[in-house]
């Protein structure tokens, strides 16, 4: 199994503040990843400083053995990099299915002049790119929704249609950002089959930051604890659970916090 | 040298102008994170304020002595305009608190045009003379050097206006509230500033400094017309901008290098190959600049948005 | 856009070509009744539309907010007059093998050359304006715009401040209208298609547009340099309409008139800004006694609907909206 994503010795600071520090980290390819830690304790940033929001002070971070440090966010996107975000940030203007379409963008073969002339080879991808994300839609039980405007889905779904669109850029590493938060019981087990669905049917790496114990341990393949910035843990979900740091880390806060 | 001198002199007269009119873009920026696009047009309003009462004032202050004339006028004029800038927050501004920065810039620039064609209604689109409120002199002690009295005047009322705002900022209750706000409105509202009489306050001030500014430029220049704010407002914005906005300190500083760097192009025309028709064009120039090289300006501080 | 519309574009344009080479709008026959006045004022919408649509692109489609529309409009409509006026004779005799049609070519010629000037304005503004949004961008494009005003003011050989007179006046409606329905072709093709998408992405979430790939640098640039080509074949137009441009005419107070038509018709809105153009078009002339009272009206009317209506006056004009392409803004 190879590296796709490696983070090497990175830090991070905003004027004084150092937001994330040496930290060293990987996933594999077709690896399922956990990153944990308190509320502050960077691994947002670390999102951030992976998909080119912010870059870093130093270290290095390779995708695909390439460098991404300071590439702007499309680029790394183009690379095989896609995320959702903690504060959902939907197309508020688009419907479900235009917010899908939208990022189907990467992959587009007739661009400005396809679009003023129409020719068939335009109306045809068109075509098809609907029909991928109609499907895509449906993977994730929002097809039946398509043409409302996203702002009409429940908290639930649009953190759904979140990852939706981040799948309709094909990525090899799929980064969710608390998929889960806001989700009942019944919901967060649907939302475990479907990462899991998704990493085994688009073969992909995931790295998921999640605040859910239960959805963390329940189907991550490794585990890294982040504190004050620092990497604090990393192992099995089992090991994680009885790493004396870690539940030092958590102590006095509410392990399944939602 | 002399020649240098004096352009100097010129230079600074008007960046005083120039600073009192972005101190008012640069604390409403800080308050509440909006360019108030209507704020030259206040200053204009100023300098009508000033030239009506100023006129009515002199046959009644005949006996005044000169310096007490002019302040008076002065301070009706801020005073006014303070009130002025309260009533356009309070009317315009106030329901749009919020809403998408640019619905409140469009407003802005709806208020702008209100307040230049209703002046053009009641003021007439004819320039206007202003009256003189202080009889000018030249004061020259090197040869070669005019710098009349008003230029001394006007830098040294901006000084004192400019160390008064330094006071009231720093040292009232007020003055910490708002930069209170301005550092983080969320925190300073669960602290229990109030924020409408922060807001308020500030428009009030921004508006009286800029019709100081007002009577100083109608002052040096002595023509007026309902659309003179539009280039020393736009002016004044670059100057913000140059000092980083939201920085009192910068706002004074980029004023008064903008009114230097403007005059000295124009002065030094010939031996620069511009043009001076390109006068106006050298604020722009700068500001471009400024975004592009370091869009925080000399003092200011970056800021990140939050993903 | 579906096929109805496009055919019914297709429609009107090959009705409009066909008087267009007429020569007069007499010999066409559903127009030959119309007056000399309501001509002039229905080539000034036109040529409103053509300047409220192209704003459009960048202020409603894209979300970025430009003030300086009128820069790329002088830029347009000197670039065409420059070819025409200027150097009249010696274009003419280079296109002497057009036969008598040598002037009609040259138009045409001076209306692209004016619009691709334009285009390379809006690249120079474009490009650093990027790292700018809301207020700040609204200011530079202001900056630029009056700086493209005042470098026309200072060069003798178009005119300077006098401004250049004598323009041919070879506008017709039939030529306005034909401009005007491929801009909105081409603004409503650009924005209702998985390309286009990317403008209303970047319009709603520039951090997640980039995060979904979109290039946002390229997106702006494009949005701002097809909205400077339109605009610069609208003051092609204007110019050998009104046969006198100054570079006044083209102030800052010019840009916020188109900036009002896309607020009134509704951001991101093609066919709501289309009617706001020709609506408000009409409406200045009949209020031209009292021009005094139409900009106060106009501003008291702006800060209202800011209040009360931001999505504009027209946004969300169901019905119509089918019927033309560029439906595409909801918000």
């Amino acid at each position: 199994m190879s590296t796709l994503l490696a983070v090497e010795k990175v830090t991070v600071r905003f004027g004084g503040l150092v937001a994330v520090s040496e930290v060293d980290f990987h996933v594999n390819e077709g690896e399922l990843v956990g990153l944990i830690g308190p509320n502050g304790a960077g691994k947002t940033t670390l999102f951030n400083l992976v998909t080119g929001v912010y870059t870093p002070t130093t270290g290095r971070i390779h995708f695909d053995r390439k460098l991404v440090n300071g590439l702007n966010s499309s680029s790394i996107t183009e690379m095989g990099v896609a995320r959702t975000f903690q504060n959902i940030r939907l197309f508020n203007s688009l419907s479900v299915l235009d917010n899908v379409v939208a990022a189907f963008n990467l992959h587009l073969q007739s661009g400005f002049l396809g679009a003023l002339w129409r020719g068939a080879a335009f109306r045809s991808e068109e075509k098809q790119i609907r029909n991928e994300a109609l499907a895509l839609l449906e993977i994730f039980g929002l097809q039946a929704a398509a043409q409302s405007p996203c702002r009409s889905l429940s908290y639930g779904d649009q953190r759904r249609l979140e990852i939706v669109r981040a799948l309709a850029t094909r990525p090899k590493l799929l980064l969710l950002d608390e998929p889960a938060a806001g989700m009942n019981p019944t919901e967060k087990v649907d939302l475990m089959r479907l990462i899991r669905f998704t990493q085994e049917q688009f073969k992909l790496a995931v790295l998921l930051v999640e605040h859910d114990m239960k959805v963390v341990m329940g189907i991550c393949e490794r585990i890294a604890v982040l504190e004050y910035g620092r990497k604090i843990a990393e192992g099995t979900p089992e090991e994680i659970q009885k790493d004396r740091r870690v539940i030092a880390a958590y102590l006095g806060e509410e392990v399944t916090d939602a | 040298m002399n020649e240098l001198l004096q352009q100097l002199i010129n230079g600074l007269s008007l960046g005083a102008v120039y600073a009192l009119i972005a101190l008012g873009y640069t604390m409403v920026y800080g308050v509440l994170r909006f360019i108030n696009f209507a704020h030259g047009d206040v200053f204009m309003v100023g300098a009508f304020t000033g030239m009506y009462f100023g006129r009515w004032l002199k046959p009644l202050a005949a006996a005044w002595p000169e310096w007490l004339f002019a302040s008076t006028v002065l301070l009706v004029s801020m005073l006014s305009c303070a009130i002025l800038g309260i009533v356009l927050e309070r009317l315009a501004y106030k329901p749009l608190r919020e809403r998408p920065r640019l619905t409140v810039l469009i407003t802005a620039i709806g208020v702008s045009l209100l307040l230049e064609y209703a002046g053009q209604l009641v003021f007439g689109a004819a320039p206007r003379g202003f009256p003189s409120l202080i009889t000018s002199s030249s004061i020259s002690g090197i040869e070669g050097l005019h710098a009349s009295n008003i230029q001394v005047i006007v830098l040294v009322v901006t000084a004192l206006l400019l160390w008064g705002l330094h006071l009231v900022v720093m040292r009232t209750r007020l003055g910490l509230a708002m930069r209170a706000l301005s550092l983080n409105p969320t925190a300073a509202r669960l602290m229990g500033v109030n924020t409408n009489v922060v807001i308020s306050f500030t428009f009030g001030i921004g508006s009286a400094l800029a019709a100081a500014g007002a009577i100083f430029y109608a002052s040096l220049y002595q023509a007026i017309d309902p659309f003179m704010g539009v280039l020393p407002g736009m002016k004044a914005f670059v100057a913000a901008v140059l000092g980083g906005i939201g920085s009192l300190p910068g706002a004074m500083v980029g004023g008064l290098i903008l009114g230097v760097v403007e005059t000295l192009v124009v002065g030094y025309s010939q031996l620069l190959g511009i043009p001076p028709g390109y006068r106006d064009a050298v604020a722009f120039v700068i500001l471009i600049l400024i975004l592009l090289f370091k869009p925080s300006g000399l003092f200011g501080k970056t800021m990140r948005e939050k993903v | 856009m579906g096929a109805r519309s496009l055919v019914l574009i297709a429609a009107l344009a090959v009705g409009l070509v066909s008087f267009c080479f007429t020569g007069h709008p007499e010999a066409a026959w559903p127009l030959a009744q119309i007056d000399d006045y309501l001509l002039n004022i229905l080539i000034l919408a036109g040529i409103n539309v053509i300047l409220a649509v192209s704003l459009n692109i960048v202020n409603g489609h894209t979300g970025q907010f430009s003030l300086g529309h009128a820069g790329f409009m002088a830029v347009g409509a000197y670039g065409s007059a420059a070819l025409t006026q200027l150097n009249g004779k010696a274009c003419l005799a280079s296109l002497s093998f057009l036969g008598s049609a040598a002037p009609l070519g040259l138009f045409v010629l001076s209306l692209l050359v004016g619009g691709l000037l334009a285009a390379l304005a809006g690249l120079a503004v474009g490009l650093p304006s990027l790292r700018l949004k809301g207020d700040y961008l609204a200011i530079v494009t202001l900056g630029f715009g009056e700086i493209i005003r005042v470098m026309i003011q200072n060069t003798e050989s178009l005119g300077g401040a006098r401004g250049l007179a004598g323009i041919p006046n070879h506008t017709t409606l039939g030529w306005t209208w034909l401009v005007s329905l491929i801009s909105i072709y081409c603004v409503g093709s650009l924005v209702n298609s998985t390309y286009g998408r990317g403008f209303l992405a970047v319009r709603d979430d520039e951090i997640a547009a980039e995060a979904m790939g979109i290039n946002t640098t390229r997106y702006k640039v494009t949005a701002f340099v097809v909205g400077a080509f339109f605009a610069g074949l609208a003051g092609g137009l204007y110019a050998h309409f009104i046969g006198y441009v100054t570079p006044e005419g083209f102030s800052f107070l010019k840009s916020v008139d188109v900036v009002v038509m896309v607020i009134l018709g509704g951001m991101g809105s093609t066919a709501g800004v289309t009617v706001a153009a020709i609506g408000l078009t009409f409406l200045n002339e009949a209020l031209r006694e009292a021009e005094q009272y139409r900009m106060v009206a106009f501003a008291l009317l702006l800060i209202i609907l800011m209040i009360t209506r931001p999505q504009g006056l027209l946004g969300g004009l169901g019905g119509l909206a089918r019927w033309l392409p560029g439906k595409g803004g909801k918000s």
